[in-house]
């Protein structure tokens, strides 16, 4: 399944200072996203996942390591890409269509042109008519979906989303697992996603990284062979389960 | 709806000003005051209507010299704090400067601009500038750098460049600081330009009132008190419609924001 390389982290390890300690966040973490892929990147509380994705957009220099993107060293190197921050980020002074469509014109599209292409993307994100909403006017399910929106407006084909539906209840949240599929299944980036749920990474996954308590090392890579499309049934059978099993296994060998 | 109950709000102030108003009316007829002591309530309104128009004519030369300083000072403290927030070094040169600075009077300082610029509007504007700028620089300071930097952050992943991250992100996140800056230089504002009027100045509201003082007008110098306080209380009206209508987010995102 792992296609060419399009980002890997190569040895990266990371750490902050908070005061006079330094703070050792990341050990040695190692991961590759392939052309179109979805990977997803699993761990509990506090383990360092949002650091890894500041790593991999370029917004945060590692302590040691390389991030490597299309061949590149672009280790600290702010660029392009498709970043979805864990808070949404959308900026409360500016409305649904303004936040959306600030990508485009951060390219240098004229105001009107970008203006036309974010009307005719709301209905695929369940947001037609709420363009001129400001973030405060919205629920947490469409705020996400802004988001989302945003952040593929974003001329890339590599997507980092930090845990974008964690603040939801578990029924909007499976609503919004399948259509972001359908979205990735459209737009053919890949993702980097993070979640600290092992459902949503096995279904939403081509392969998953499991990274352990802080410092965070990668102490598991699964690759994930359940069939595409994906209907919401697959949850239930037994392939399933066996790599949910696999992933609480080596959750419970980290003593959880 | 809402204007009514903006009114029964209001109601405890208007009538507690009215009994005093009342109390004050009787006070003076009864103990028989001179007027240049203490005017009564109706002579100072008298003396209001009588000297409208050379009020009016004084209020639009005072005013002129607010606005002005008002544009200025906005105009020096945004350059400075934005060049103060892009430098640190400069910032930590020239903070602790401009703290001092506020602990010289302006009566100390008003006479030197005059003895410099003269006694036309220039001399006033400049000292409003002197007065505005610094709850407005403080303010925009504060402003600046509460920016989030993760949403500095989010603009570099779509290559903003920097005007660009200053037009979407630092301005319209630094919009409510200096706001509330603004409401306080608008109120010291036409203070400032009196000041100035007083020590020297050749029409104005302070022109005004140190004749009206000057031949014992007492009412004359009670109106013009009034609209002061009516011209400082439209100015700060004036800033707060401002602020709503360019921060129409603004009055509900903090709850929802942190949520
Ligand atoms: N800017 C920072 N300064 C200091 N310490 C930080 C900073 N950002 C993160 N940390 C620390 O680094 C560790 C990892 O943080 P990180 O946000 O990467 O975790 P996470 O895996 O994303 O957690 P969560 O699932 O709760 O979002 C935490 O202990 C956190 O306190
Ligand atoms: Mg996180």
């Amino acid at each position: 399944m792992t296609g060419t390389g399009l980002l890997e982290l190569k040895e990266v390890s990371s750490s902050y200072y908070s005061g006079e300690t330094l703070l050792p966040v990341l050990d040695n973490v190692s991961l590759k996203v392939g052309e179109g892929e979805f990977v997803s990147l699993l761990g509990p509380s506090g383990s360092g996942k949002s650091t890894v994705l500041k790593i991999a957009a370029g917004l945060l220099e590692p302590d040691r390591g390389r991030v490597i993107y299309r061949g590149r060293d672009v280790t600290g190197e702010p660029r392009r890409v498709g970043y979805m921050p864990q808070q949404d980020m959308l900026f409360p002074w500016k409305t649904l269509a303004q936040n959306a469509a600030l990508p485009l014109l951060c390219a240098g599209s004229g105001k009107r042109d970008a203006a036309a292409r974010v009307e005719e993307m709301l209905p695929l994100f369940g947001l037609e008519g709420f363009g001129d909403y400001y973030p405060y006017q919205l629920s947490g399910g469409m705020r996400q979906r802004s988001a989302l929106m945003r952040t593929m407006l974003i001329e890339s084909n590599l997507w980092l989303l930090d845990e974008p539906f964690a603040a939801l209840d578990a029924l909007t949240r499976e609503n919004l697992q399948g259509w972001l599929l359908r979205i990735w299944e459209r737009f053919k980036g890949a993702v980097l996603f993070v979640t600290h749920s092992i459902d949503e990474a096995i279904y939403l996954s081509d392969r998953v990284y499991m990274i352990s308590n802080r410092p965070g090392r990668i102490i598991l890579e699964e690759v994930i062979n359940l069939p595409r499309p994906r209907p919401r049934q697959v949850i239930t059978t037994a392939q399933f389960a066996g790599y949910k099993e696999t992933l609480l296994r080596t959750l419970a060998g980290e003593g959880y | 709806m809402k204007k009514w109950a903006s009114i029964k709000n209001n109601l405890p102030a208007i009538l507690f000003l009215s009994i005093i108003a009342g109390a004050w009316e009787a006070a003076v007829r009864l103990l028989a005051l001179p007027a240049h002591i203490l005017p009564s309530p109706t002579a100072i309104v008298m003396a209001l209507i009588e000297s409208f128009p050379l009020l009016a004519m004084h209020t639009r030369v005072t005013f002129t010299a607010v606005l002005g300083g008002l544009a200025l000072s906005i105009l020096l403290s945004l350059l400075l704090a934005l060049a103060m927030d892009r430098w640190k070094p400069l910032k930590q040169a020239l903070y602790p400067i401009l703290v001092i600075s506020q602990a010289v009077p302006i009566f100390a300082l008003a006479p030197l601009i005059l003895i410099w610029f003269g006694a036309g509007l220039l001399p006033k504007v400049l000292i409003v500038t002197l007065v505005c700028f610094f709850p407005l620089t403080v303010n925009l300071i504060e402003g600046f750098s509460q920016v989030d930097p993760e949403a500095v952050d989010l603009m570099k992943t779509m290559q903003a460049g920097q005007l660009m991250i200053l037009r979407s992100v630092q301005i319209p996140s630094t919009l409510p600081y200096f706001f509330s800056g603004l409401k306080i230089a608008a109120t010291y504002s036409v203070l400032g330009a009196i000041i100035g009027e007083w020590l020297a100045a050749r029409a104005g509201l302070g022109i005004f009132m140190l004749r009206s003082m000057h031949s014992f007008r007492t009412s004359q110098l009670f109106a013009s008190i009034i609209v002061v306080v009516i011209l400082s209380l439209i100015l700060f009206k004036l800033v707060e419609l401002t602020g709503k209508l360019a921060m129409p987010w603004h009055k509900n995102t903090q709850e929802n924001f942190k949520g």
